[in-house]
């Protein structure tokens, strides 16, 4: 018995040492000058096909846009030597000139013609069609029903390898803003032939190009491109894009310096991650916003008093302070405090924590009759522990007492609202696709909305916003139109997210822009 | 004996068939629309929708879609995800982590367990066994999450002695610390199981017949008791490879190993039927060859046990 078991024991060990020779091993080489990021798996590398974080936390490395983002959120040329409008309506964007692909092919304005018609091109079914929708021909390419008839943008003109004229189907004066959206990258003829193929290893324009393929679930390598000729050069030798699937991970391997820049700190984390890392701990302005929203189509939830009554009941602080250790700022605005044209008082009383006038605005709008659900999905814990905060809140402030919680199937929750079938007011979310807040307004007032809220008046403010020949006379209209929401309340702003982050002491010359996808330029990092 | 493994492997079929289509089924009518779920927060207008809903068959029939499925898997060819990776290559890496995992807790829980339990029933009531009874019974009254993160802030973050998380050191080292604490519920059980089958078959009538004959105490253990004892601890270890190479979400989480727990996990969330199914229908066919191995050693052990 015992021969056999040892026996038994070698073969095993053996399959085992087989298994383990396939999956492979060793990180990165300890010489070169490389720094890691604690992503988490992309869904999509492709800059059409990418608007999940953690893909274009690895497209900002591998890419570069016609325009990019200031210090100050304001549009700034990348790639474009210049972007021109008369009429906010036909844009006229000039490249610069000896600009290349990782593969040494040039860019031009046919790069950015073949990647665009793609991506707005419905039948190919890219995650950043809408981003295109302001284009001039979007609706040829995107019918209601069957497949389009043709395949390019009528709008786009390519009038020489460094022009691309734009015509857009309306004015839209945040059109430059678009033009910094990752979404928008060129694309090299090379990745035409085999998308799957270039999928797994894009070849973008950007500091960093791939080195090898996308090691799924593991990490992204990246190297810098020495050909790069952009305005943002790699100062490091590459960066590494290790994939963890639970914040707790990345923060443990970030403690134990095993990954060098963490931007997903678990909020539960943060007064731990001060004390330890102190200078090396970032807390970043974010976009993201969370609102609870109304189902305005539920007759119950009519009465815009009624809406008021309950943002007035809630007290934002000390939801911040108990559920996310007050690293969250309450907020009384749709807007981001980053997004130009943001004022801190835009709601004023009626998103202001007062229970004595919540209480009298409620019987005056003739109460609340019935059980008041509350609607959240399940994919993060922390939306059930703030709902039953707010649940609290409604029954000690305004005496609702026959309170539940619709928790739904993350898979399930977009359909629901999309379709109308929200049992009570719900969790809602936006990030930040663009520092204007015509960004930010737009799904609230654009048919069809969510909330099934009536946004005519609105959005003809937006149009003239968009139409506008200043920034700032454009920002009078999309502040009215913020009034107005804020006025009917289909939805009330809760808070605004902060980014935490933190970094190793491998790693020096970060330097934060909440503007920048990844944090911190990751071109202008050092590796001590 | 091979037509007795011959019969085993063909009622396998019907099996694997009838399990991918309850899987099948079971993924479609979990409620929600994966499709409008991939936009998320973001608009996506009727024209994606569509072509992304035609591209992945989810405006046919429930009988349509499984049946293309079975087609394609007669091909060898399980599909795709939801976001356009090919399934087949995201169960390799997948397996590859939970296959090394898996082995990392088996032959831990196998060799020290099995130990523990001999030295703990040869001397039964002895300090050992104290020790061991003690040990176990506080190892299956803890979380595994627990044991997880202590271990990983004690021996990963304090000491240094193991990676604190993720593949990078390859095997065995990545799946030292993760394989023992996976490992050690079984343990617990497989040390007590052992333990009391020992105790029993000491005290059994053929073991007194073989002392009395002369025969000397280690070669009784060795030959006839032990073997015996072993029979339900092989039953426990072919049912508990399976259980372990179904994936440990919790373990692989804490530890971020990109195992096939991780994806199932994340699979069923969004409603991503092809790997769920293929996922599954590969675990079914693991439970089923353990149990046929397990039947096999059975007859190893025992010769009374013989296959028609």
């Amino acid at each position: 018995m015992t021969v056999k078991k040892s026996r038994w024991l070698i073969s095993l060990t053996a399959v085992a040492l087989a298994a383990s020779a396939c999956g492979g091993g060793g990180g990165g080489g300890s010489k070169s000058k490389v720094f890691t990021f604690a992503n988490t798996e992309p869904e999509h590398l492709i800059p059409g096909n990418t608007n999940d974080s953690y893909g274009l936390n690895v497209d900002s490395a591998l890419f570069d846009t016609l325009m990019t983002l200031d210090a100050n959120g304001k549009p700034v040329p990348q790639e474009a030597a210049s972007v021109d409008s008369s009429d906010q309506k036909v844009w006229t964007i000039k490249i610069k000139p000896g600009l290349t692909f990782h593969n040494g092919e040039p860019v031009t304005a046919q790069s950015y013609a073949d990647a665009w018609n793609h991506t707005a091109n419905g039948a190919n079914g890219w995650g950043n069609n809408y981003y295109f929708s302001a284009i001039d021909g979007y609706a040829d390419l995107n019918p209601d029903k069957g497949k389009p008839k043709v395949d390019t943008l009528k709008g786009l003109k390519v009038v020489d390898p460094q022009t691309l004229q734009v015509t857009l189907s309306q004015p839209f004066s945040q059109f430059p803003y678009i033009l910094s959206f990752l979404g928008t990258a060129p694309m090299p003829k090379a990745a035409f032939g085999d998308l799957k193929a270039y999928e797994e290893k894009p070849i973008g324009n950007g500091p960093f190009m791939m080195d090898g393929a996308w090691e799924h679930n593991r990490q992204i390598k990246t190297k810098k491109f020495a050909g790069y000729k952009g305005p943002r050069p790699a100062k490091a030798d590459g960066v590494v894009f290790k994939t963890y699937a639970s914040r707790d991970a990345a923060y443990t391997d970030l403690r134990a310096g095993r990954v060098d820049f963490d931007t997903q700190i678990p909020a539960a984390q943060v007064p731990q991650a001060k004390r330890l890392l102190g200078k090396r701990y970032l807390s970043v302005p974010s976009g993201t916003m969370d609102f609870l929203e109304f189902p305005l189509y539920d007759d119950r939830f009519a009465n815009a008093d009624l809406r008021k009554a309950i943002s007035m009941a809630i007290d934002r602080q000390s939801i911040v302070n108990a559920v996310f250790n007050g690293a969250y700022k309450p907020t009384g605005s749709l807007l981001a405090p980053i997004v130009p044209g943001y004022r801190a008082d835009a709601c004023g009383q009626a998103c202001t924590y007062n229970p004595t006038a919540a209480k009298q605005l409620f019987d005056k709008a003739g109460g609340f009759k019935g059980t008041l659900h509350l609607m959240f999905s399940n994919a993060d814990p922390t939306y059930e522990q703030w709902m039953t905060d707010v649940a609290n809140q409604l029954k000690q402030n305004l005496g609702i007492t026959d309170i539940t919680f619709d928790k739904i199937q993350a898979s399930d929750y977009i359909s629901k609202l999309v379709d109308h079938k929200a049992t009570g007011p719900y969790r809602s979310n936006w990030t930040m696709d663009y520092p204007s807040p015509e960004d930010y307004l737009t799904p609230r007032c654009a048919k069809p909305t969510r909330s099934g809220y009536d946004g005519a008046a609105c959005e003809t403010l937006i149009m003239k916003g968009n139409g506008a020949s200043t920034p700032e006379e454009g920002r009078k209209y999309y502040q009215q139109a913020e009034d107005l929401v804020l006025k009917d309340m289909p939805i009330t702003p809760l808070w605004n997210w902060q980014d935490q982050a933190g970094y190793s002491g491998h790693i020096g010359d970060v330097h934060v822009d909440p503007y920048v996808q990844t944090l911190v330029h990751l071109d202008q990092v050092t590796v001590k | 004996m091979w037509r007795f493994v011959l019969r085993r492997l063909l009622q396998m079929v019907p099996v694997l068939i009838g399990t991918t289509f309850l899987i099948y089924v079971a993924v479609f009518a979990l409620p929600g629309d994966p499709i409008r779920a991939l936009g998320g927060d973001k608009p996506m207008p009727p024209s994606v929708y569509e072509a992304l809903r035609h591209h992945y068959h989810l405006d046919e029939p429930l009988i349509t879609q499984y049946g293309r499925y079975l087609l394609g898997l007669a091909r060898g060819d399980f599909g795709e995800t939801l976001n356009g990776q090919s399934v087949a290559s995201l169960m390799a890496t997948g397996w590859t982590v939970t296959v090394q995992l898996a082995l990392t807790a088996w032959i831990f829980e196998l060799v020290v367990g099995i130990a523990l339990g001999v030295l703990a029933g040869l001397r039964k009531g002895g300090i050992i066994d104290s020790l061991v009874l003690s040990g176990t019974t506080f190892i299956i009254a803890i979380p595994a999450f627990v044991l997880a993160y202590s271990a990983q802030l004690i021996f990963g973050l304090k000491l240094g002695w193991f990676p604190t998380a993720g593949t990078d050191d390859g095997w065995p080292y990545s799946y030292l610390l993760p394989g023992v604490i996976l490992g050690s519920l079984s343990l617990a059980y497989i040390a007590r199981l052992t333990r009391t089958s020992l105790v029993e078959n000491m005290r059994a009538d053929y073991v007194r017949t073989a002392l009395a004959k002369g025969l000397p105490r280690r070669r009784i253990i060795l030959r006839h008791t032990l073997r015996n004892s072993l029979i339900p601890v092989v039953t426990y270890l072919g049912v508990d490879l399976g259980n372990l190479l179904a994936g440990a979400i919790v373990i692989e989480g804490i530890f971020n190993l990109p195992g096939i727990g991780q994806q199932i996990f994340q699979a069923v969330q969004i409603k991503d039927g092809p790997t769920v199914v293929g996922i599954s229908t590969f675990l079914v066919l693991i439970f089923l060859l353990a149990n046929l191995v397990v039947d096999i050693l059975y007859g190893a052990l025992d010769p009374r046990i013989r296959y028609e």
